[in-house]
């Protein structure tokens, strides 16, 4: 399937995931799913939370026990593959890398979008932040319903 | 004539670091870079970059180019740049000849580092020729460097990373990418850019090529066909896509015709994408003095160009009889790098390349 399309399976996804109990904390969520020669996850990340180790080529690892959710690695990663994720039922809030224009803004309500490209519900901006570190790629932080949690990862703009 | 140490031919990251060894040590190093930037393919690269730390990964290609261009500065004594200079061609006894200005200039020199980088593969197709059929490059130089747009709504052809990547830079320019087509039964390039294609709603298509392009005095649309396991086009199956551009990327391969004209022992290699010099261990060619780095010595990535510039300015400093031990351990650091940037599986190409490489040294 994703070697195909480039969507990944729903079990593939889950599996990035702690137990839903440790997401009442914001968690790195890693969809790397091949042996590729890069690192910046884990070099950027102050905790040393995500373990790769000498040989690149291995699949990032999170220890989610010693991931604080900072969001570090979320605009180091070239891949744009990473996402922090924590769940307050009835709500669950997301935080994604997004490199296009208008920028979202607070107060806003964009399209929440699945792995495929479709529309699943509404995402609620919550912040939108830019700083030096990230080089261009925006923070952007959007609550979700929580059952959307495994499908949502990106966002798009409602038309007027 | 005008005589220099060491000639450098192209500015992008492996001759720069290439440049950069040489320099530090204090070596006189002309280099030729024919556009009017340096930086090769690096100025047209907006994304953040694989690899790892040690190779800037997560810094956009272009302010790599800008931070290699800078890590030169300090040396700009033993260092002379040539822009807007093409060499012609190198001849025996390290004479090489240039083109500046419509002007025509003689060098020689003590050794000779290659790094001209490489071209654009083409794809046969009824009606190829019309205005609106780019190669990625193309798109890329106009979106890129100029600001200007390809096209409104586009199809590209290839799913390696460049085609991945370049559709990734068309949605941020607010083109409509319509498809992503790929022969193969699966996508070329990274799962991560094929996944952050998809996300924003681009289908790629595995087992589909293109047919034939529509229009008359402008593309209008391309013709697409699937393809069965053994790339026979399945008939029946042609379906149109509406597009005013289309972009082809199906790979790229050395720029190997300074080398061929040298009269350097070549080969044709098709893991390294075409023809390649039979190197040495340490970079140097056929041609005494003669070196060679980056995507001319096969198709990598800037991670591994970058690597190999810096190595084979080390090995172009041992050649000239600079030898130290802080040489020799830089040396293992950067074969250290090489390694771990090919062990995975997409170094399996790169692998086997350099095993026809040796194979090819033992029968010359
Ligand atoms: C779309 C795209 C995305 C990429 N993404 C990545 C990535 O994420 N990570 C990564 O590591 N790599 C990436 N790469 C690959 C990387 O850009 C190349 O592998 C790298 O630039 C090769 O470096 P080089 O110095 O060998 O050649 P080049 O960068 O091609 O430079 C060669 C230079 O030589 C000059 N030249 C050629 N002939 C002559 C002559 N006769 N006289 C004078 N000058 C000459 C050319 O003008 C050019 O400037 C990407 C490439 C593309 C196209
Ligand atoms: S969110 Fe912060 S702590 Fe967690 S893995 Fe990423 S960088 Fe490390
Ligand atoms: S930085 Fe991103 S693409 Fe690179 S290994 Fe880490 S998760 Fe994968």
């Amino acid at each position: 399937m994703l070697h195909k399309t480039g969507i990944p399976t729903i079990e593939q996804v889950k599996d990035q995931f702690p137990e839903q109990s440790k997401l009442s904390k914001p968690k790195a969520i890693i969809e790397c799913y091949e042996d590729i020669p890069c690192n910046p996850c884990e070099t950027s990340c102050p905790f040393q939370a995500i373990i790769i180790g000498p040989d690149i080529n291995q699949q990032p690892k999170v220890d989610f026990d010693k991931c604080t959710g900072c969001t570090i690695c979320v605009t180091s990663c070239p891949g744009l593959a990473i996402i922090v994720a924590e769940v307050h039922h009835p709500h669950a809030i997301i935080k994604i890398p997004y490199e296009f224009l208008p920028r979202p803004q607070k107060g806003e309500v964009w399209h929440a979008v699945n792995r495929s490209g479709e529309i699943v519900g509404d995402a609620n901006i919550l912040q939108t932040l830019v700083s030096r570190r990230q080089d261009r790629t925006l923070l952007v932080s959007i609550q979700i319903d929580s059952s959307l949690v495994y499908e949502v990862i990106t966002i798009r703009r409602k038309h007027a | 004539m005008i005589h220099t140490d060491v000639i450098i031919v192209g500015g992008g990251p492996a001759g720069l670091c290439a440049a950069y060894s040489l320099v530090k040590q204090g070596v006189s190093v002309t280099l030729f870079e024919r556009n009017s930037k340096l930086g090769g393919q690096l100025v047209k690269q907006t994304h953040k970059f694989f690899g790892s730390e040690k190779q800037y990964a997560k810094t956009r290609g272009f302010d790599i180019a800008a931070k290699l261009i800078k890590d030169l500065e300090p040396y700009s004594a033993f260092l002379t740049i040539e822009k807007n200079a093409t060499v012609l061609g190198i001849y025996p006894d390290k004479v090489v000849t240039v083109m500046k200005n419509e002007a025509y200039f003689k060098y020689q020199c003590k050794a000779i580092i290659v790094s001209t980088g490489a071209m654009e593969k083409v794809l046969a197709f009824e009606q190829n020729d019309l205005p609106g059929i780019y190669g990625a490059g193309a798109v890329q130089t106009l979106m890129n460097v100029y600001g200007v747009y390809p096209g409104q709504s586009i199809v590209m052809v290839g799913s390696g990373n460049i085609g991945l990547i370049v559709s990734y830079q068309l949605l941020q320019a607010g083109v409509e990418v319509k498809a992503v087509i790929e022969a193969a039964s699966s996508i070329g390039g990274y799962k991560v850019h094929a996944s952050k294609l998809r996300r924003l709603g681009v289908p790629i298509l595995t087992n589909t090529t293109i047919k034939k392009a529509h229009g008359v005095d402008f593309l209008t649309g391309v013709e697409t066909i699937q393809l069965d396991e053994s790339w026979k086009t399945i008939p029946g199956t042609e379906k149109t896509i509406q597009c005013d551009a289309c972009c082809i990327s199906v790979g790229l391969a050395p720029m190997h015709q300074l080398l061929s004209m040298a009269g350097v022992h070549m080969k044709y290699i098709p893991e390294f994408g075409g023809i390649v010099p039979i190197a040495s261990d340490t970079h140097e060619t056929s041609y005494d003095g003669l070196f060679v780095a980056g995507d001319v010595y096969g198709i990598e990535e800037a991670s591994s160009a970058i690597v190999e510039g810096y190595l084979s300015g080390l090995y172009v400093s041992n050649k000239l009889g600079m030898k130290s031990e802080e040489i020799n351990s830089q040396i293992a650091d950067f074969h250290q790098q090489l390694e771990y940037l090919r062990s995975g599986p997409f170094g399996k190409k790169t692998r086997q390349g350099l095993e026809k490489i040796k194979e090819a040294r033992n029968v010359t």
